[in-house]
C-alpha cells in the first residue's frame, strides 16, 4: 500500500478536494444530509432574492444579500470539501492498491494459461519465482518466500508454505523464490485486494449504528430550530419589526449543527482511514465503532503475551525411571514434531545426553490436535505419547494403567514455576514430565494495565493447565484467564461475555479460531493467518501483531469522541450566535422613539459594529469553522484512558465551554474587519 | 431578599425531601408488588384484566388513549348537559361549546387550563363528576404511563410493560386518593368549605348584599394540588381565602404541588436499582428549581421600574415584604409567592397563589420558562418524570460519545430507535408551542384573545400556549377565549400530553427487549455530580434555545425597558 502519506494535506490532495466540491453540489447528493440540505436551499433562494432584487432596479441592501448568498454557498462548498479531502487519501491509497491488481495470465496445474481476472473458487494454479500471484489462495504444495509489501508495506519478504497456519496468499503479492501450487479460494472481483480498494475508497461505507442515531438526533435539532426561526416571522411582525427572508435563512443557518453536519462524513472516512494508516483492514464501519466499545479483550498466550516460543528446561523423571531414558522417550516422541517445544526437546535431549536424532523403524505419527491435546509415535506396536497432563492420564488409563500419585506432585511442581509440564509416556507407564518455559514479553504489563484504564477486562487463553495459566498470567498481569482451552470452551467464554451484555474482542489466526472470531464482536484475524480465519473476522491486521486491537480500540473510541465533541461545540455555538443577531434583528423594537434603539440593544454584549455586519459576521464565522475543523475532524480528537468521568468533564470543559465562549471572540474579530470594511 | 424568605424556601426544601423520600419508596413498592387485594380483584374481574395479562407498549397506548377518548367525551357531555343535571343549586346553564370541548382537553390531559370562572360557569355535579374526577383519573393516567415506562428501563428480554388497568387502579386508589383525603382533612380542619349547599349571602359593612360562593371545596383543592392539576374551584384559585386561607395551609399546598412529582423520582431509583443515580436526576431537578427561585424572588423583591417611579414605598420592614406586591397576596408576601410561582410552573400545576400577570418582566419570564423546559423540572405526576427520561438519554447519548463508547443509560445501549423517541418526545412540544403561538399572534381572531398591548400581550399568548402544551395550565391572565384559541389550545393540550407520552411508552417499549451490561471504567457513571451538571446544562441549551427568540421580544425587551 501507498505507505502513509506523511501529511493529511498534501498538495495534491486539497487540489483534488477543492475540484471535487463542486460535483458534490448536486442536490441529490445534498438529501443525504438533511442539515447541509438545508444550508444549499438557503443559498439558493438568498441568490434568488439576489437575483429578483437586481433585476427589479431593488438596490437598497442588494449587496447585503448578495454577500450572504456567497457565504451561504462557502458553507455548503466548505462542507463538501471537508468530505472530499476525507475521501481523497483514501483514493489516492486505492489507485496505489490498483496498480499492483495483476492484470498478467495465470498457469493452471494442466498448463492451460487462463486471464487471472476469469480464476474461479477450486482452480489450482502454479506460480513460479519472480510472477506475481493471480488470486487469493491456500499453498497445497512448496515453499516460498512472498514479498507482501503491496498489501501490507513491509519490504521484508515472508514464508509460505502449504498445511499449518502459514498457507494463505494473497493475490497481488509477489512470490521471490521457489514454487508454489495454489488453490485459489476466492471469487473473481471478491479478492482481499478488491475489498480492499473498496473499503479505504469509501464505496461501500455504510452509516454506523451511533452514527446513524447521531443523525436523527440533529435532524431533531434542525426542525426545531427551523420552527424557531420561523416563527420569529410572525413573532417579529407583532412586534412591529419585519425580518427580511434574507436574515431568517441566514439565522437558520448559522443556527442548525451545520458544523458537525459539515463534518459529519469526514470523520466517519477518516476514522476508517486511519485504522489503514495502522495497518488495519476494517470490513465495515460498525466494526470499528464497536472496537470503542469492547468490555472484554481475549488474547491467545502464544505469541501474544508470551514469545511464542516454550523451550524445554529439564526433564523429571518419576522414581524409578533414568533421566536418560525420559529424555530418549521424549526425543522419540517429538521427532516428528516440528513445532518450536518439540523441536527444543530434541535439541534438550541432544545437550544432555548426546541423544543424535535417529532413523525410526517403521512408524506412524500421532499428530497433535486440539481435542487430544497430545502427540507421540507408534513404532514397534509401542505407543509413545507426550502432552498435557490430564490428557496423557486418560490415555494411560485407556491403555490399561494409572498414573503414578507422584506425577501429579511433578506436573503440579512445575506448573507452580509457571513453566508448562509435558507428561511423557510409554504405552501404560508414565515415565516423567518435561519441563517447558514461557517467556512472557517485555511491556505486556503496561499495556494491560492501559486497557483496564480504558476499562477493557483482559482474559487469556491457554491450552495450559490452571495453575500453570494461573501463574503467567499474574506474571503478565492479565485480569482473567482461561485454561485447558479447546475451541469449545473458547466459545462458551465468549457466548457467556456476551449473554452478560459485554462487547468481547479477540485475535486469531488459525483455522480452528475461526468460529470464535466469527462470534466475537470484534474479530481481528492476523494476516498471516488461514483464509478460514480472515473471512471469519471483521478486520485483518496486515501487520499480524496481536496487541495491535489496542490502538484499534482508540481509533474506535476516537470517532465516538469527534462526533460527540462537535456535535456539543456546534450546539454551544448558537448562545453567541443569538447574542450576535437576535440583538441586531430587534435593536429598534419598541424604542422609546424612532431612530433610537430599543431595550433589545442592551443584548449587544459583544457591541458589534451594525446589525448587517453582526449578521453577516455570524455567518461567516459559520462558514469559517468548517474548514477550520477538518484537521481535527480527519484527527480525530485525542482518547485518554484517564477513565469515563474525568475524559467527559474535560471534553465538555473544551468543546462545550470552550464552544460557548469562542464564538463570541471570533465574531468580534471578524466584525471588527467587516464593519470597517463597509465603513470604508 | 430577606434572610426569612431563604429560610422558608430552605425549610420547604427539607420538608420536602423528608416526606417525599419514604412516598417515592412506598409508590415502587405499589407499582412493583404482585399481591392483588380483594377490592383490587372485584375491580379486575369488571374490565375483566388481571395483572398477570401484560401488554406491550402499543397495547399499553392503545388502552391509554381509548379511556383518555371515552372520559373526554363524558367531561364534554357532563358540562353541556349540566342545566338538565342535579347538584345545581345556582342553576347554572350548559357551558358553550368551545369552552366544554377546551375544558374536557384540559382536564383530561392533567392541564387543568380554564377559560372559565369555576363558581360561576360550572355546577357542582360538573365540578364533581366532570372535573374533580379527572383531575384524580388524568394523574392516575400519569403515575400508570411512569410505572410502565420504568418497567422498560428495569426489565431485560421482555416486550411487555405492564397492564394499564392495574397500574390506573392502583394509582389511584393507592396514591392519589389516601393523600387527597388526608390533605382535604387538615383543609377543611383549617377552614376550607366542603359542602353542597348553595351560595351563602352576607351583608356587608356598607349593609350590600354578597353572594359568596361556597361548595365541595376542600376535595378538589387537595386533588388540584397533589395531582399537578391546578384547576381550583374558584377563579383566582388558591389566591381566595376559601381555598387556601392561612400559613399552613399555604404550606401544605406548596409542599403539594411537588410532592408526587418529586417522589416518583425515587420510586424510580427503587425500580432501577440505581438510587444514586436517582438522587443526582434529583439535584439537577432541584439546581433548576432553586436557579428559578433565583431570578423571580430578587425580580419580585426589586420590584418593576413602574412601580419604583410610582412612588409607592417597596423597601422591606418589619411586617412588610415590600416589593412588587401587586397581584399578591399579603398574606402570603414576595417569597411564598415567588416560591409557589416557581413549583406550580416546574411542576406542572398551574395552581396560583398570585396573580402572574403581575409579575415582574423577569419573574413571570421565569415562570414562562420553567413551563417551556417541557414539565420535566419534577414536572407533571408520571409525566414530569418520563419527560426528563428524553432529556437524560440525550444527556447521556452526547455524554456517551464524548467518552468514546457507545452510549448506556442504566446499561443498556441507546441506539437509534430510543434517541428517535427522546428527540420526539424532548422537542415536539416546544416546536408545537412555537407554532401556535405564531398562529395566535398574526390572526385577526388570535389576537382578540390578548388583553394587553406590546410586548407583556405577546408574552401572555406566548405563556398561554406554553401552558396548554405543556399541560401545566397555569394561566398568565390577560389572554381570554375566543374560539380560534380555545381551539388552538385544545389542539395543544391534546397534542402536547399524548405525543410525548406515546413516544415514553415506546422508549419503554424499545429498551425493555434490551439487555443489560454491567458498567466498566470505561463507561460515564450516571451516578455522579458531573452527571447532574451535564444533564443541567442539555436542559438549558436545548429548550433555552428554542425559546430564546421568543423570549426576547416578550419578557426580554419588557424587562430591559429601562
Amino acid at each position: 500500500m501507498a505507505r502513509r502519506s506523511s501529511s493529511i494535506f498534501s498538495r495534491d490532495i486539497v487540489l483534488a478536494a477543492i475540484r471535487d466540491s463542486f460535483p458534490k453540489l448536486d442536490p441529490r447528493l445534498q438529501l443525504k444530509n438533511p442539515v447541509m440540505f438545508i444550508v444549499e436551499l438557503g443559498s439558493v433562494i438568498t441568490t434568488g432574492i439576489f437575483l429578483l432584487d437586481l433585476v427589479r432596479g431593488n438596490t437598497a441592501g442588494l449587496w447585503f444579500v448578495g454577500v450572504i448568498a456567497i457565504w451561504l454557498w462557502l458553507t455548503t462548498l466548505f462542507a463538501n470539501f471537508a468530505e472530499a479531502i476525507a475521501e481523497g487519501r483514501g483514493k489516492a491509497q486505492a489507485s496505489a492498491l490498483r496498480a499492483t491488481r495483476t492484470t498478467t495470465n495465470a498457469t493452471l496445474r494442466d498448463g492451460r494459461s487462463v486471464p487471472a481476472a476469469e480464476l474461479q473458487r477450486g482452480d489450482v494454479v502454479v506460480v513460479k519465482a519472480g510472477e506475481i500471484i493471480p488470486a487469493d489462495g491456500e499453498i497445497i504444495e512448496g515453499v516460498g518466500s512472498v514479498d507482501e509489501s503491496a498489501i501490507t508495506g513491509e519490504s521484508a519478504p515472508v514464508i509460505r508454505e502449504s498445511g499449518g497456519d502459514r498457507s494463505a496468499v494473497t493475490g497481488g503479492t509477489k512470490l521471490l523464490s521457489d514454487q508454489l501450487v495454489i488453490e485459489v479460494t476466492q471469487e473473481p472481483g471478491r479478492s482481499f485486494l478488491d475489498r480492499m480498494i473498496a473499503l479505504v475508497e469509501g464505496a461501500e461505507r455504510r452509516k454506523t449504528p451511533n452514527e446513524i442515531a447521531l443523525n436523527i438526533l440533529i435532524a431533531g435539532l434542525t426542525i426545531t430550530f427551523v420552527a424557531a426561526v420561523a416563527t420569529l416571522r410572525p413573532f417579529a411582525i407583532y412586534a412591529h419589526t419585519p425580518v427580511s427572508l434574507t436574515v431568517l435563512i441566514a439565522l437558520l443557518v448559522a443556527l442548525i449543527p451545520t458544523t458537525i453536519g459539515a463534518l459529519l462524513s469526514a470523520i466517519g472516512i477518516a476514522g476508517m482511514d486511519r485504522l489503514v494508516q495502522r495497518n488495519v483492514l476494517a470490513m465495515s464501519g460498525r466494526a470499528v465503532e464497536a472496537s470503542g466499545d469492547v468490555d472484554v479483550l481475549l488474547l491467545d498466550k502464544t505469541g501474544t503475551i508470551t514469545l511464542g516460543n516454550r523451550q524445554a528446561a529439564e526433564f523429571l523423571p518419576v522414581s524409578g525411571v533414568e533421566e536418560r531414558e525420559l529424555a530418549e522417550v521424549a526425543q522419540l516422541a517429538s521427532l516428528a514434531d516440528e513445532t518450536p517445544e518439540g523441536r527444543s526437546i530434541v535439541v534438550l535431549a541432544k545437550e544432555r545426553f548426546g541423544l543424535r536424532e535417529r532413523e525410526l523403524g517403521e512408524h506412524e505419527f500421532v499428530a497433535f490436535s486440539a481435542t487430544t491435546r497430545m502427540s507421540g509415535v507408534n513404532m514397534n506396536g509401542t505407543l509413545i505419547r507426550k502432552g498435557a497432563g490430564d490428557a496423557l492420564k486418560r490415555f494411560i488409563a485407556e491403555q490399561g494403567g494409572a498414573a503414578p500419585a507422584e506425577l501429579d506432585r511433578l506436573v503440579q511442581g512445575v506448573a507452580e514455576q509457571g513453566g508448562t509440564p509435558l507428561v511423557v509416556a510409554r504405552d501404560n507407564w508414565a515415565l516423567g514430565v518435561v519441563h517447558l518455559k514461557d517467556i512472557v514479553k517485555g511491556g505486556m504489563n503496561e499495556r494491560f494495565d492501559e486497557l483496564r484504564r480504558m476499562g477493557i477486562r483482559t482474559v487469556m487463553i491457554t491450552g495450559d493447565n490452571r495453575v500453570t495459566a494461573a501463574v503467567i498470567a499474574q506474571e503478565a498481569g492479565v485480569d482473567d484467564f482461561l485454561a485447558e482451552a479447546t475451541p469449545e470452551t473458547k466459545m462458551a467464554l465468549i457466548k457467556d461475555e456476551q449473554a452478560k451484555g459485554r462487547m468481547v474482542a479477540m485475535t486469531g489466526d488459525g483455522t480452528n479460531d475461526a468460529p470464535a472470531l466469527a462470534q466475537a464482536d470484534v474479530g481481528v484475524a492476523m494476516n498471516t493467518g488461514t483464509s478460514a480465519a480472515k473471512e471469519a473476522g471483521n478486520m485483518v491486521d496486515l501487520d499480524s501483531n496481536p496487541t495491535k486491537l489496542i490502538e484499534i480500540v482508540e481509533v474506535g473510541k476516537q470517532l465516538l469522541i469527534t462526533r460527540g465533541a462537535l456535535t456539543t461545540f456546534s450546539i454551544a455555538n448558537d448562545v453567541a450566535k443569538y447574542f450576535a443577531i437576535l440583538p441586531a434583528l430587534f435593536a429598534f423594537t419598541y424604542a422609546s422613539a424612532p431612530g433610537r434603539h430599543g431595550p433589545l440593544e442592551k443584548l449587544n454584549i459583544m457591541q458589534l459594529g451594525d446589525p448587517k455586519s453582526a449578521i453577516l459576521s455570524a455567518v461567516i464565522f459559520n462558514a469559517l469553522i468548517i474548514p477550520f475543523l477538518v484537521p481535527l475532524a480527519l484527527k480525530g480528537v485525542k482518547y485518554r484512558a484517564i477513565g469515563a468521568t474525568a475524559l467527559l468533564r474535560r471534553n465538555l470543559a473544551i468543546y462545550g465551554l470552550g464552544g460557548m465562549i469562542l464564538p463570541f471572540v471570533a465574531i468580534k474579530l471578524i466584525d471588527l474587519v467587516v464593519h470597517n470594511l463597509l465603513g470604508a | 431578599m430577606s434572610g426569612n424568605g431563604i429560610t422558608q424556601i430552605l425549610i420547604y426544601a427539607i420538608v420536602l425531601i423528608a416526606v417525599a423520600y419514604p412516598l417515592g419508596i412506598y409508590m415502587a413498592r405499589v407499582f412493583e408488588s404482585r399481591r392483588v387485594h380483594v377490592t383490587e380483584g372485584w375491580f379486575y374481574r369488571l374490565v375483566r384484566t388481571s395483572p398477570e395479562r401484560e401488554q406491550d407498549w402499543k397495547g399499553y397506548a392503545k388502552s391509554v388513549l381509548l379511556f383518555s377518548l371515552l372520559a373526554s367525551v363524558v367531561v364534554y357531555v357532563i358540562q353541556r348537559l349540566q342545566g338538565h343535571l342535579f347538584l345545581n343549586p345556582d342553576h347554572l346553564k350548559a357551558v358553550p361549546s368551545h369552552i366544554a370541548l377546551n375544558t374536557a382537553a384540559s382536564f383530561v390531559t392533567n392541564t387543568n387550563w380554564q377559560f372559565y370562572g369555576g363558581e360561576y360557569t360550572m355546577s357542582y355535579f360538573s365540578q364533581m363528576a366532570a372535573l374533580a374526577s379527572q383531575q384524580y383519573i388524568s394523574a392516575g393516567v400519569g403515575i400508570a404511563v411512569l410505572a410502565a415506562v420504568i418497567r422498560g428501563f428495569s426489565r431485560r428480554s421482555s416486550s411487555e410493560l405492564g397492564n394499564f388497568w392495574v397500574d390506573l387502579y392502583r394509582a389511584i386508589v393507592y396514591v392519589l386518593l389516601p393523600l387527597s383525603l388526608i390533605l382535604a382533612v387538615i383543609l377543611v380542619w383549617q377552614g376550607v368549605p366542603q359542602t353542597f349547599s348553595g351560595h351563602a349571602t352576607a351583608k356587608t359593612l356598607e349593609g350590600a348584599a354578597q353572594t359568596i360562593a361556597r361548595g365541595p371545596v376542600a376535595l378538589m383543592i387537595a386533588i388540584k394540588q397533589l395531582g399537578t392539576n391546578g384547576g381550583g374551584f374558584y377563579n383566582s384559585n388558591s389566591a381566595v381565602p376559601f381555598e387556601n386561607p392561612n400559613g399552613l395551609t399555604n404550606f401544605l399546598e406548596l409542599i403539594s404541588i411537588l410532592l408526587i412529582p418529586a417522589a416518583q423520582v425515587f420510586m424510580f431509583g427503587k425500580m432501577v436499582l440505581a438510587r444514586r443515580h436517582a438522587w443526582m436526576v434529583f439535584a439537577a431537578m432541584f439546581a433548576v428549581f432553586a436557579l428559578a427561585i433565583g431570578v423571580s424572588l430578587p425580580a419580585e423583591q426589586h420590584g418593576s421600574q413602574v412601580l419604583r417611579a410610582s412612588g409607592v414605598n417597596i423597601t422591606q420592614g418589619h411586617g412588610q415584604s415590600g416589593g412588587n406586591m401587586s397581584d399578591k397576596e399579603v398574606r402570603f408576601g414576595i417569597a411564598n409567592s415567588a416560591l409557589w410561582a416557581t413549583a406550580t410552573t416546574d411542576a406542572s400545576n398551574g395552581s396560583v397563589n398570585a396573580g402572574h400577570d403581575a409579575l415582574t418582566a423577569f419573574g413571570g419570564g421565569a415562570a414562562l420558562v420553567n413551563i417551556f423546559f417541557g414539565e420535566v423540572i419534577f414536572g407533571g405526576v408520571g409525566s414530569g418524570l418520563y419527560g426528563m427520561l428524553f432529556y437524560i438519554l440525550i444527556a447521556v447519548f452526547i455524554a456517551g460519545l464524548m467518552v468514546g463508547r457507545t452510549p448506556e443509560y442504566l446499561g443498556k445501549k441507546i441506539g437509534a430507535r430510543e434517541i428517535k423517541y427522546a428527540a420526539l418526545g424532548a422537542l415536539f412540544v416546544p416546536t408545537m408551542v412555537l407554532a401556535l403561538t405564531a398562529i395566535s399572534v398574526v390572526t385577526k381572531s388570535g389576537l382578540a384573545s390578548i388583553y394587553n398591548p406590546g410586548a407583556h400581550g405577546f408574552t401572555e399568548a406566548l405563556y398561554a400556549y406554553t401552558s396548554q402544551g405543556n399541560n401545566n395550565g397555569s394561566a398568565f391572565a390577560g389572554y381570554g377565549a375566543t374560539s380560534l384559541s380555545a381551539s388552538l389550545g385544545t389542539v395543544a393540550m391534546y397534542l402536547g400530553r399524548f405525543v410525548p407520552l406515546i413516544a415514553a411508552l415506546a422508549l419503554g417499549g424499545a429498551l425493555a427487549g434490551k439487555k443489560t451490561a454491567p458498567p466498566s471504567a470505561g463507561t460515564f457513571r450516571t451516578d455522579g455530580g458531573t452527571f447532574a451538571v451535564l444533564l443541567v446544562g442539555v436542559i438549558l441549551l436545548t429548550a433555552g434555545l428554542m425559546v430564546f427568540p421568543a423570549l426576547t421580544l416578550g419578557p426580554l425587551v419588557e424587562g430591559l425597558a429601562h
